[in-house]
């Protein structure tokens, strides 16, 4: 009887693929260099992780089918143990190499997704601000002065820095197939690194919850050649409105709006929170910041 | 249960009252800790004045000094009268006490008025994240301060009607842990919060 | 705010419904009550009481119903995402479920869970009479029924909270949160919070000054051990979410700057002030029922437990990790690879010493003869299925990755995966292991076997879909999502799951009744011919607990004298002194309730009378002449004939 809950979770596990369809599940399909790296850092935790289980099930299945009351002398009387030092021994120091190589792992990994993807050479990255309000989402493209709401575009050859802040409750911009996620918060800037390898559609949502309209704050990034995104930036240059202080507020204040574009940026008159560890928001002299330099390019 | 053990100061002579020293020590582990979390938040926040004043504006030293002086000296008083009641004296006993919470009194008062300059000065507990921080911090301990006040006061009470016994003299000596706890809280406060504000 | 206003939620008919059913409740057994003239039984022997053992059952009974609240929270969640643009609840009403979901079975269901076994327990293993403090003890029980009401009548009057049980602000602030739910939250939690510190330092008094003679630190039984050190950790974790919570409320009430996004606001130092608390909050949860496994596995392999030493080393070094990982539950807030890194290792690092106890528990059971009851067959389960929720939390523990799994439902599968098998399978163990020893009789075995099978099965189909839906990139708290993701599925396998498992526990309450009725009524006093003190006094366990304190030589004391055919509850009788029941800290947790009430509202002329009327308490507690009464011999002599005779 007991074997039965053993195994659960593997047919469990079974039977669910075999429910969703056989379809690559989305952390494990990236698009992207920095989204691979991640797959394949839960991929090889998993393999670990099930060896580890391994281990226990099998020596649970061994306990309990051998030490049954049933299977003993019914005058049986189990001795006084009192612990062994080198199975104690053991069953620490082999978790501590496992934990040793796994942290080992993580900081390599954590560094590795945290900076300019590899393999474009010393070509700049793209930087857009991601920044949230109740409940869509701001891109603004300062080098190209264009701004969009809900969708983004992004080249495939080139990396992408997005620069992440908040209007409102903390929410964490997530495209699962290129990068993994990172917060926007009001009083801070984050950035996500990240690159498409391949064109394509991309679900990116919040994933962090922000009150009612959660669910809906979903947007499209969207990878396309540099010769399609240079056209579309053209095109939003030419046909859309310039985005003012005045239709901005709206903007913030408006719950859902679908998709926009406009061809300037709000960064102009409502600049972007200063990195992790420095603080005072909106300071003007951030306007000198190095960070702001792309933005001049949009006048 | 309560086999008095003769030997031990009259504080500790039951094993009810063992447990209830035992207890508040826990206790006041717990205090340190709610003070440490309210330090923490003050130091991440002392430079986050937004519109307001930095401390180095508002911080009076004078004030602080008093304060400082006339807790410090409660808390040698409040050991004074914890020594007379070993050595059985009532009398002597109850003056430190008292003479110990009319000081409590003189640091609220001082504290209150410091409170009523920043007010005046136009930086309340809402101007900024700083002030929140600082006011909070400084409220806490002094309403411990107003607490130790009501509760030395019924402590005595019970000690000018009953006198001195097992049960009073635990109470007593308790509350002198908890007198010099708030003590040390507000040398913490001095040093941390006043002087490494003026420097 | 107007009548209208306040009373809003009811306009929403599953709320409605919902207090209509609490009203006709109230009202049902009410009528009961006063039909079958119990009200003064009730309140003498159970409202008043400062007995450890009726404190304990109380604090079990509020945390069963408890359990149900939060389990139809959970139903309604699982039934809202079972098919893909469901609109069984609006996004309003699902996120208000998933706060008090979250909110209610953390700290309404397995807080006064594991602390109401505590209560029932430790001074039975330790030889006491009570514990240290009774009278605050019962205070503790009142303030944490009283934290539980006001969240509860938050759903009734005034709106509940719905910023997740986790309330980060900005989210949880007035700008975005202008109702009164956040304020419901504050003071719900730090009342109750407030007696769970005051039960950490109650039994951190008993568990060090209160021990049977001979009962050195290292011959505790390791239930008594793991409940000192959660009340350890409460002592040191608790004022932190006091303080957290007093900045919710300055900040929601009094417009202080905290954590506002303005004039220098900060609001992620309420996310890491949350966590500071919140995550040895799991371990206050979990190692308890680490403890009830170890005793539980030790008694039913018919062994003693192996590793003793290396079993308590393990929980200190626990307790000490917990305080030292908080920041894993943000690694996605932007701090450098150096800090993730550092918090990465320090969580994996807790990995070691459970697997420790993993292996110490398997090798108890090496040479023993396993006797498969119902709480065994919970111990057993417990160990697979908290060796995924573990395993899974390394896979989370690592930074990187979990830039993937943060916020989804992967994480939502990990943490259940730890915690039902940790703490709820824990309790409901205890449950109907110590059943007998507080009631005198045992609870029916092949019932508690069909809801421990419905229960395992259920969770199992419920949460495992959870881990392949977050791989798949679906977020947690989503109220609902579209057909074409695919996650349609799945859920629904999940809310069979939901089912199976509300099967199973209306199946365990069942047995209670059943039990009642049919269950022989036990005689020896040690039913499962255990090892540890409790099961050496009678059952039900006598008001004094031991009519002679035990002298304790070794661990398992209890057991090798029975073995050897030793008494060692013989002895001389002595006139007993036992501490007056009370009606005061039932009405100080009232006074205090109402003063929580006012205070939500900011109704201030309320929050100044009740204020001053729980000071009064408490001068009221100074003053008081309470010295205890004695049971004199010759009633303990009756006692003991009457409950077992020879003994």
């Amino acid at each position: 009887m007991k074997k039965k809950v053993l195994i659960l979770p593997f047919v469990m596990a079974f039977l669910t693929l075999v429910l969703s369809g056989c379809q690559p599940l989305m952390i494990f399909d990236p698009k992207g260099p920095n989204a691979r790296t991640l797959s394949n850092t839960i991929i090889m935790s998993i393999i670990v992780m099930l060896v580890i289980l391994l281990v226990v099930y099998v020596l649970l299945i061994n306990m309990l089918s051998k030490y049954r009351a049933s299977k003993q002398a019914p005058d049986y009387e189990p001795p006084h143990e009192e612990g062994s030092k080198v199975l104690e021994v053991v069953w620490t120091v082999i978790p501590i190499l496992i934990v040793t190589a796994l942290a080992i792992v993580t900081v390599f990994t954590t560094s590795k997704v945290e900076k300019k993807p590899e393999g474009y050479g010393n070509k700049e990255p793209l930087v857009i601000y991601a920044s949230s309000s109740n409940w869509k989402w701001h891109f603004s493209y300062p080098e190209q002065g264009v701004e969009t709401v809900n969708y983004v575009n992004i080249p495939t050859d080139r990396p992408i820095e997005f620069r992440l802040y908040s209007f409102g409750p903390i929410t964490s911009f997530w495209i699962p197939q290129l990068a993994g996620q990172k917060y926007a918060m009001s009083d801070m800037l984050t950035k996500i690194h990240l690159a498409a390898d391949q064109e394509g559609s991309y679900m990116g949502r919040n994933s962090n919850f922000s009150g009612e309209g959660f669910a809906q704050m979903e947007f499209e990034a969207q990878a396309m050649s540099q010769k399609d995104f240079d056209e579309w930036i053209k095109d939003v240059k030419a046909k859309e409105p310039k985005l003012t202080e005045k239709e901005f507020d709206k903007l913030l204040k408006t719950s859902f709006v679908g998709r926009k574009s406009y061809s300037s940026t709000h960064l102009t008159f409502r600049p972007a929170p200063m990195e992790h560890g420095k603080h005072g928001k909106h300071d003007m002299e951030n306007m000198k910041d190095k960070d702001m330099e792309g933005m001049d390019m949009s006048h | 249960m309560s086999k008095e053990n003769t030997s031990a100061p009259l504080e500790y002579r039951t094993h009810e009252n063992e447990m209830k020293i035992f207890g508040f020590w826990v206790f006041l582990g717990a205090e340190i800790v709610l003070f440490a979390t309210l330090f923490s938040v003050y130091f991440a926040l002392a430079d986050r004045t937004g519109t307001g004043p930095t401390g180095k504006e508002i911080f009076e030293m004078p004030p602080v000094l008093i304060e400082t002086f006339v807790l410090l000296t409660s808390s040698f008083l409040i050991g004074l009268g914890v020594h007379a009641m070993r050595i059985g004296r009532k009398k002597a006993m109850m003056v430190f006490y008292i003479i110990t919470l009319l000081l409590g009194l003189v640091f609220l008062g001082v504290e209150i008025n410091e409170f009523l300059t920043y007010i005046h000065d136009g930086a309340t507990i809402t101007t900024s994240a700083f002030m929140s921080a600082l006011m909070t911090l400084l409220g806490t301990h002094g309403a411990h301060v107003t607490f130790g006040f009501l509760w030395g006061s019924a402590i005595l009470i019970q000690i000018k009607r009953h006198g001195l016994n097992a049960k009073t003299a635990n109470k007593a000596f308790i509350f002198s842990l908890y007198w010099h706890f708030l003590d040390v809280v507000w040398i913490f406060i001095f040093s941390f919060v006043y002087l490494k504000g003026v420097l | 705010m107007s009548f209208d206003e306040l009373f809003a939620p009811m306009k929403e008919p599953m709320i409605l419904a919902a207090g209509i059913s609490i009203i006709v409740g109230a009202i049902a057994v009410v009528a009961g009550l006063t039909y079958f003239k119990k009200w003064g039984w009730l309140y003498k022997n159970w409202l008043t009481t400062v007995d450890h053992k009726k404190i304990g059952v109380m604090y079990v009974f509020v945390a069963l119903i408890m359990l149900f609240r939060g389990g139809i929270d959970a139903l309604l969640m699982r039934a809202q995402t079972a098919i893909p643009e469901n609109g069984l609840l609006n996004s309003e009403h699902y996120n208000e479920i998933f706060t008090t979901h979250g909110l209610i079975m953390i700290l309404f269901m397995a807080m006064p869970f594991i602390i109401g076994l505590m209560n029932i327990v430790v001074p039975l293993q330790i030889g006491a009479r009570d514990v240290a403090f009774p009278r605050l003890n019962a205070l503790s029980f009142w303030l944490f029924a009283a934290g539980a009401g006001l969240l509860n009548v938050s759903f009734v009057i005034g709106g509940s909270p719905n910023a997740g049980w986790t309330a980060y602000f900005p989210l949880a602030g007035t700008e975005f949160n202008p109702g009164v739910g956040n304020n419901y939250y504050a003071w719900a939690l730090q009342i109750s919070g407030i007696g769970t510190l005051m039960t950490g330092i109650n039994f951190i008094t008993t568990i060090f000054k209160m021990r049977a003679p001979g009962m050195k630190l290292m011959k505790m039984p390791m239930f008594t051990w793991s409940a000192l050190i959660t009340n350890v950790i409460i002592t040191f974790a608790f004022p932190v979410l006091t303080v957290a919570l007093a900045l919710m409320t300055l900040d929601r009430q009094f417009g202080t700057k905290f954590f506002a996004m303005q004039d220098g606001g900060m609001d992620m130092m309420w996310a890491n002030l949350f966590w500071v608390w919140g995550h040895p909050e799991v371990y206050i949860v979990i190692l308890p029922a680490f403890g009830i496994y170890s005793e539980i596995i030790a008694t039913f392999a018919r062994k003693n437990l192996y590793g003793y030493k290396s079993m308590v080393m393990s929980m200190v070094i626990i307790s000490l990790l917990s305080f030292m990982v908080w920041a894993h539950h943000f690694y996605t807030m932007g701090h450098g690879v150096m800090v993730n890194g550092v918090f990465s290792t320090t969580t994996m690092l807790i990995a070691v010493p459970t697997g420790v106890k993993i292996f110490n528990w398997l090798l108890t059971m090496r040479h023993g003869k396993i006797q498969f009851t119902t709480p065994m067959l919970y111990a057993l389960a417990f160990i697979p299925i908290f060796t995924i929720g573990g395993v899974t939390g390394v896979m989370l523990a690592m930074a990187s990755a979990d830039y993937q799994y943060h916020n989804t439902m992967f994480l939502v599968a990990h943490f259940h995966y730890v915690l039902i098998p940790g703490v709820v399978f824990g309790v409901l163990a205890g449950y109907h292991y110590w059943w007998p020893k507080i009631f005198g009789f045992r609870l029916n075995e092949k019932l508690g076997k069909s809801a421990f099978w419905f229960i395992i099965l259920g969770f199992n189909i419920a949460f495992f879909p959870l881990f392949i839906l977050g791989l798949d990139g679906y977020a947690r708290r989503m109220y609902t999502y579209s057909a074409d993701t695919g996650y349609g599925p799945l859920n629904m396998v999940s809310f069979l799951g939901a089912l199976m498992m509300g099967v199973g526990f209306i199946l365990l309450c069942y047995n209670i009744y059943y039990s009642f009725r049919h269950s022989p009524r036990e005689t020896t006093g040690d039913p499962w011919d255990a090892r540890s003190l409790e099961w050496a006094t009678h059952s039900p366990v006598p008001e004094y607990n031991f009519a002679v304190v035990p002298k304790i030589n070794q661990l398992d004391e209890y057991w090798f004298a029975k073995k050897e055919g030793r008494d060692i509850t013989a002895g001389e009788y002595e006139r007993i002194h036992m501490p007056n029941n009370s009606s005061a800290p039932m009405w100080m947790a009232g006074v205090m309730f109402l003063f929580a009430f006012f205070f939500v509202f900011s109704v201030w002329a309320g929050v100044i009378v009740f204020g001053l009327a729980t000071l009064g308490f408490l001068a009221y507690r100074s003053f008081e002449k309470d010295d205890g009464h004695y049971i004199e011999v010759a009633e303990i002599v009756e006692t003991e004939r009457r409950l077992g005779g020879e003994q």
